[in-house]
């Protein structure tokens, strides 16, 4: 008995802790369910909340000099300042039409030619071992460690740019097209052959549909690639863009422009994360259900 | 039409020297008219290969395969197979399931849903024609698989364990309309189970096939689907003294090459 020393403690919890640990209808499946079920959204806004707080908490006490962490006031200042400004006479939807232009440029392009690529290689050996060691030679090496190559190759304009941030998303897109032919089951594609279906019309209507869940999140996952090396493309000689005037301000040490830059890159690689989830949720409702 | 396996054997090459494993060997079996020929027998006894040999998607090591005389070169929509799962396109809806293999086939689309509509009613799916597939039960999944294998008009239904993946209610209920659709469109069947009750009561034929090699070590002929179709309640028929007596007979068997492989 001496362990429970407050047998009431359960109906004296308060607040957000009584809300979080209040008794629920039980949904069948659930305690011993798959593994992380459930409603996040929630607690999605407390921990955005939370960042906001403290980053508020230590700027506004003075913890942390605005030097190295403006308040959150001072970051959406400056944001209003760049919107009316323009930075460096450039307007800010400029910088925010051209940075989207070379990303979701780059993205469209490795889109068209990753997908056919990596479908291709999934289905013919030939092509398969043609293009698997380049492939994976240049995806793990940094685009900041070929970059000078492309300035010496394709000089100091777009094109450098936009092959850069195209071969970051090409990898990803192109290998979760490959794996994604693998999807369809045997019995599906037998199924289709006995129907006298030929070759490609096995690809068209079987491999190519079950390949689909897999290329969206390939997709996915190569935009993010996209706006990771957005930076880095318009490190050198860009007058223009989210990436240059993250990296000017840096220069100036106008650390709010900075974070308010950081934080304009993120939001519109999330909206488009949602976007492309919406399209998932349309184009493949049988997504891990079959 | 008539289908003919003449001598046909199935050998897997092995690595590292050890002798070649025989999946098949020397199958002689003959389906024509209006059989209904049921495989039985243990794990890795071939008769998935064996179905697989005559859908096409496996060419014999020796020996052939004949359909009407002419030899069975690869898969045919003269030949349709059901499958016991994963076969179904997630992506189409039920009526489109069932419309696949017209539409590989080229038919204009108002005729195949047309006469996709007519195996969808004959299967007791009607109501769910525009449904998406995995929101329907196994059984009815497997109703649509059944369906689809229909439309082609194939001269051979093949069928790989369709209702093993199915409860024992519906597994019995899904008996009875196999052979109800069977005996309403006269085709040739060739299906395969785990099932002793399943294979006498649904057969004219029945093959018992032992493992290594995979070869047919017993014939029997069934009159049990004849009794039902004539009349007699399916559990009737599998309560049945001859039933029971040739379960029985048809378990040792099949027992005691489990046995000889344990």
């Amino acid at each position: 008995m001496t362990e429970h020393s407050h047998p009431n403690s359960q109906g004296r919890k308060r607040g957000l802790l009584a809300f979080l640990l209040k008794a629920r209808a039980t949904k069948p499946g659930e305690t011993y369910g798959v593994p992380g079920q459930g409603e996040t959204r929630l607690l999605s806004v407390a921990s955005i909340l939370g960042i906001l707080f403290v980053w508020w908490l230590v700027t506004s006490m003075g913890w942390v000099k605005p030097l190295f962490l403006p308040s959150p006031q001072a970051v959406l200042q400056k944001f209003f300042t760049v919107w009316t400004n323009g930075f460096t006479n450039v307007a800010f939807l400029d910088h925010v039409g051209i940075s989207a232009a070379r990303v979701f440029g780059a993205f469209l392009l490795a889109c068209v030619i990753g997908i056919p690529l990596g479908l291709a290689m999934g289905m013919s050996p030939v092509i398969r071992g043609l293009f698997d060691p380049p492939i994976e030679f240049y995806r793990p090496i940094p685009p900041l460690a070929y970059l000078p190559l492309m300035i010496i190759w394709f000089g100091i304009g777009e094109t450098s740019k936009v092959l850069l941030i195209f071969l970051s998303v090409l990898a990803p897109v192109a290998l979760g097209a490959r794996s994604g032919v693998k999807s369809a089951a045997i019995e599906q594609i037998h199924a289709a052959y006995s129907f006298g279906a030929s070759r490609w019309q096995v690809m068209r209507h079987v491999i190519l549909p079950s390949a689909l869940p897999e290329i969206l999140t390939a997709m996915r996952i190569g935009i993010g690639f996209g706006w990771t090396t957005l930076v880095a493309a318009e490190m050198v000689a860009a007058t223009r863009g989210l990436g240059y005037m993250v990296l000017t301000a840096s220069q100036f040490l106008q650390t709010s422009t900075v974070i308010m830059g950081i934080i304009v890159i993120a939001i519109i690689a999330y909206a488009f994360d949602m976007l492309m989830r919406f399209v998932e949720r349309k184009l493949v409702p049988w997504k891990g259900r079959m | 039409m008539g289908l003919n396996v003449r001598q046909a054997s199935v050998v897997y090459p092995t690595a590292d020297g050890r002798p070649p494993v025989e999946a098949l060997r020397q199958i002689d079996l003959d389906i024509a008219g209006s059989d209904f020929v049921v495989a039985l027998g243990a794990s890795g006894c071939g008769k998935s290969t064996l179905l697989s040999l005559i859908a096409g998607f496996l060419s014999p090591s020796s020996g052939e395969i004949l359909l009407d005389g002419g030899r069975v070169q690869g898969p045919g929509a003269d030949r349709a197979v059901v499958f016991q799962k994963h076969a179904l396109m997630p992506w189409l809806n039920v009526i489109d399931n069932v419309a696949l293999g017209l539409k590989l086939q080229g038919v204009p689309q108002a005729r195949r849903q047309q006469i996709a509509r007519g195996f969808i009613s004959l299967l007791g799916l009607g109501e769910f024609e525009t449904a998406r597939v995995y929101n329907l039960s196994g059984g009815m999944q497997q109703r649509v698989g059944i369906a689809r294998a229909l439309t082609c008009d194939p001269k051979l239904l093949l069928m790989d364990e369709p209702l093993g993946a199915l409860d024992a209610l519906t597994r019995e209920k899904a008996q009875e309309l196999i052979l109800t659709i069977w005996h309403k469109t006269a085709k040739s069947v060739f299906f395969i189970t785990h099932s002793v009750e399943e294979a006498l009561f649904m057969g004219t034929r029945l093959i018992v096939m032992s493992p290594r090699p995979g070869r047919i070590t017993h014939r029997f002929d069934l009159p049990f689907s004849r009794q039902f179709l004539s009349g007699t309640p399916a559990r009737t028929v599998k309560a049945s003294r001859a039933f029971i007596d040739l379960r029985e007979e048809v378990l040792k068997i099949i027992f005691s090459d489990e046995e000889a492989v344990a």
